[in-house]
C-alpha cells in the first residue's frame, strides 16, 4: 500500500514537471501558433541553469553557487526566456517553418555546448548532487514524495490559473487575433512580431523552469537527458490533451506520460533483457504512430481548443472559434 | 591546415548537397520543411545493405572488390534497387500521412510537424529491425592515393565526388531542359495556377518525392560507404542539409550542392582547427548566419 501510494506520487510528480513543459508549449503552439522543435534544448538550460545555481561549490566544473532552489528556479526561467528571445529574434518575421528549423539546430547546438563545456557543466557526467525541496524530509519516503507532489501540484496550478488569466487579457485576444487573421490584427495596429516573440520567451521561460523543477526532483541531470525524443514526448501530450487548452496540456501529459510509463514495464517484463533495447524503440514508434494518427483523424485532441471569449460574445453567437490545425494557408 | 582538409570537406560536402537538393525540392514544390527527409537517407543506406546482402548470399560468399574500389558488383547493382524501393517509401509515407493533410488544406506547419512524427517513427523502426549497432558495406580498407598539391583520396571518394556531379548536373538539366521540369517549376510558383492549366500536380509532386527520395538514398550510401552506416545517421545529417538548403536558397539546384559543400569544407575545417567534438555546431552557426545576412540564400529569390 504504501509502496503503491509512493510509486502513484513517484509518477504524478514526473507527470507534473511535463504538464509545465507542456503549458510552455501550448503558450507557444496553442495560443500563438508557433511551431518549437527544440523543446529538449531549453528545458535542458532551465536545468543547468537551475543545477548551477544551487549545487554547493564544486572543483569539478563552474557553479556551485549554494543558492536556495527557488533562486535556481527563477534564474533557469529568466535565463530560458532569454535564449528562446534571442532564437525567436532571428526567425520569427521569416516564414513559419523557419522557427521550426531555427529551434532545431538550436537543441542541436545546446546539446553540444553542455557536452563539450566540461569545465561549466560537468560535460557527459552531468551534474549531480542537486539539492531537493523538503530535504529535511528525506528520512521520510512517503511524506518526503507527498511533499514534492504537492509543491509541484501548487507549481501547476498557479502556472495553470496565471496562463487562463493570460489567455482571456486582452494581451492573449491580440495572440489569438495574430494567429486567425494576422492582416486584421495589423491593421488594428497591433505588431505581430513583437507579441509573438513575447509569448515564444514566455513559453520558453515556462519550460526552463520546468527543466528546473525536473532537475530538483530527479537531483542528477546530464546531456542524455535531453534527446530530441523528449520534445516528441511533450508534443505528443499537447496534441493527444488539445493545443490551445491549458487543461488539456495537463491531461495530456499525465495520459502520455502514462502511457509511455505503462508501455516501458510491459517492454521491461515481456522481453528478455538483450532485446530491451530494441523493443524499447517500438514504444517511440508507437508514440510516432498515434500523434501522426492525431493529426490525420483527431487534430483537436482530447479536450480540443478551449472557447475563450467574453461570456457576453457566447451567448450571442455560439460558435467555436476554430482550432489552429484546421486552417489552412492563405 | 593542410589541403588534406579540402578533400575531406568536398566529399562530405557532396553527400551533404545530394541530401539538401531533396530538401529544396520538397520546400519549393510541397511547400513545407520536411523533418523526415534525414531518414530517408538512413532509410536508404539500410535498404541497399539488405538488397547487398541478400545478392551476395544469393551469389554464395561476398563478391570480391570492383578494380579499385572497396566492394563488389552487389553493391551497385543493389544501390539501383536501394533507389527505388526508397522512392517507393516516400510514396507510401505520402499516400498515408502528408496526401491526407495535403488535401484537407492543412497549414504548413502541421505538414510539418506530421513530418516530425514520421521521422521518429521511421528512425525507431529502423532501430528495432537493425539495432543501433554499426553496420558497413564492406570490411575491405582503403589506402588514400596522394593525388598531387598534398592531396591524397581513396578511389571510393573519387567515385563519390564524380558521381554527386553527374547527379546534380542530371537534375538541373531535367528541371530545366524538360517537359516534367518545366512543370516541377510551374507547380513551384502556383499550385492552383499550374492545376487549372493543364498540368497534373499530382504526378509532379510524386516525381518530386521520387527525385528528393532517390538522390536521398545515393547520399545515405555514399555516406555509410566513406562513415559507416547507423540508424542516427540521417538525425545527425538533418541540420547540415537544412543549413546548405537555405543557404542555396530554396528551390535552387545548383544552390543546394554548392551550399552542401560550404557545409561540407566548414565542417571539415572546424574539425582541423577547433576540434571533432565541435563539429555539429557548424551548421547551427551557419544557418544562424544565412537568416541574420540573407535569408533567401545565395540564390534565392526573394519571397
Amino acid at each position: 500500500m504504501i509502496d503503491l501510494l509512493s510509486y502513484g506520487a513517484f509518477f504524478l510528480s514526473v507527470a507534473l514537471t511535463y504538464a509545465i513543459i507542456s503549458l510552455g508549449l501550448n503558450v507557444q503552439w496553442g495560443q500563438t501558433g508557433l511551431f518549437n522543435v527544440g523543446i529538449a534544448g531549453f528545458v535542458a538550460v532551465g536545468a543547468y541553469v537551475s543545477a548551477l545555481l544551487t549545487t554547493p561549490a564544486t572543483a569539478d566544473h563552474l557553479g556551485g553557487f549554494g543558492l536556495p532552489v527557488a533562486a535556481g528556479w527563477l534564474g533557469a526561467a529568466v535565463a530560458t526566456g532569454f535564449v528562446t528571445f534571442l532564437v525567436g529574434a532571428l526567425t520569427i518575421r521569416l516564414r513559419s517553418d523557419y522557427l521550426a528549423i531555427a529551434t532545431f539546430g538550436a537543441a542541436v547546438a545546446i546539446h553540444l555546448c553542455i557536452l563539450n563545456l566540461q569545465s561549466v557543466t560537468g560535460g557527459p557526467f552531468g551534474i549531480g548532487f542537486i539539492p531537493r525541496a523538503f530535504a529535511g524530509l528525506a528520512d521520510r519516503p512517503v511524506a518526503f514524495s507527498l511533499a514534492n507532489l504537492a509543491l509541484l501540484a501548487a507549481v501547476v496550478l498557479a502556472l495553470y490559473l496565471a496562463l487562463e488569466h493570460l489567455a482571456r487579457s486582452p494581451w492573449g485576444r491580440v495572440l489569438r487575433a495574430i494567429r486567425e487573421d494576422e492582416p486584421a490584427a495589423l491593421a488594428l495596429g497591433k505588431s505581430a512580431v513583437r507579441f509573438r516573440l513575447q509569448a515564444f520567451a514566455l513559453g520558453g521561460a515556462i519550460m526552463g523552469l520546468a527543466g528546473a523543477t525536473q532537475a530538483h526532483f530527479i537531483g542528477y541531470i546530464a546531456p542524455d537527458n535531453y534527446q530530441p525524443i523528449l520534445t516528441f514526448q511533450v508534443w505528443a501530450m499537447l496534441i493527444v490533451g488539445g493545443s490551445g487548452n491549458n487543461r488539456g496540456a495537463i491531461l495530456g501529459a499525465v495520459v502520455v506520460w502514462g502511457i509511455w510509463a505503462l508501455s516501458a514495464s510491459a517492454v521491461a517484463g515481456l522481453f528478455p533483457a538483450e532485446q530491451q533495447a530494441r523493443a524499447a524503440s517500438l514504444q517511440i514508434v508507437m508514440i510516432g504512430l498515434a500523434l501522426c494518427a492525431i493529426l490525420l483523424w483527431r487534430p483537436r485532441g482530447i479536450l480540443g481548443e478551449a472557447r475563450i471569449m467574453s461570456r457576453h460574445v457566447l451567448r450571442a453567437a455560439p460558435t467555436a472559434t476554430p482550432p489552429p490545425s484546421t486552417k489552412s494557408e492563405t | 591546415m593542410t589541403p588534406q582538409v579540402l578533400m575531406d570537406g568536398l566529399v562530405a560536402g557532396a553527400m551533404i548537397g545530394l541530401g539538401a537538393i531533396g530538401i529544396t525540392l520538397t520546400y519549393s514544390i510541397l511547400r513545407f520543411s520536411n523533418f523526415a527527409h534525414g531518414e530517408f537517407l538512413s532509410w536508404g543506406a539500410y535498404l541497399v545493405l539488405a538488397v547487398a546482402s541478400g545478392l551476395g548470399f544469393l551469389a554464395g560468399g561476398p563478391a570480391s572488390p570492383l578494380g579499385p574500389f572497396s566492394f563488389g558488383w552487389t553493391l551497385p547493382v543493389a544501390l539501383v534497387a536501394g533507389i527505388a524501393l526508397t522512392a517507393a517509401l516516400a510514396l507510401v509515407v505520402d499516400a498515408l500521412l502528408f496526401g491526407p493533410l495535403r488535401h484537407r488544406g492543412s497549414a504548413v506547419i502541421i505538414l510539418v510537424m506530421a513530418s516530425f512524427g514520421a521521422a521518429l517513427t521511421l528512425r525507431s523502426l529502423l532501430e528495432f529491425i537493425f539495432t543501433s549497432k554499426p553496420m558497413y558495406f564492406t570490411s575491405a580498407l582503403q589506402i588514400a592515393r596522394p593525388l598531387g598539391g598534398g592531396l591524397r583520396a581513396t578511389p571510393d571518394q573519387l567515385l563519390a565526388l564524380g558521381l554527386a556531379a553527374i547527379l546534380v548536373v542530371a537534375i538541373h538539366l531535367l528541371l530545366t531542359r524538360t517537359a516534367i521540369g518545366r512543370s516541377m517549376r510551374a507547380v513551384s510558383e502556383n499550385r492552383q495556377l499550374a492545376g487549372i492549366a493543364g498540368i497534373d500536380v499530382r504526378m509532379v509532386i510524386r516525381t518530386v518525392w521520387i527525385f528528393g527520395a532517390g538522390l536521398a538514398c545515393v547520399a545515405g550510401v555514399m555516406s555509410g560507404l566513406l562513415v559507416q552506416i547507423r540508424p542516427q545517421m540521417g538525425l545527425d545529417l538533418l541540420l547540415p542539409l537544412f543549413a546548405a538548403a537555405i543557404l542555396g536558397g530554396i528551390g535552387s539546384v545548383p544552390g543546394a550542392m554548392i551550399a552542401g559543400l560550404i557545409v561540407g569544407l566548414a565542417e571539415a575545417m572546424t574539425v582541423q582547427l577547433v576540434g571533432a567534438e565541435w563539429r555539429a555546431a557548424v551548421a547551427f552557426v551557419i544557418l544562424v548566419a544565412i537568416l541574420l545576412l540573407r535569408p533567401r540564400g545565395l540564390f534565392g529569390r526573394p519571397e
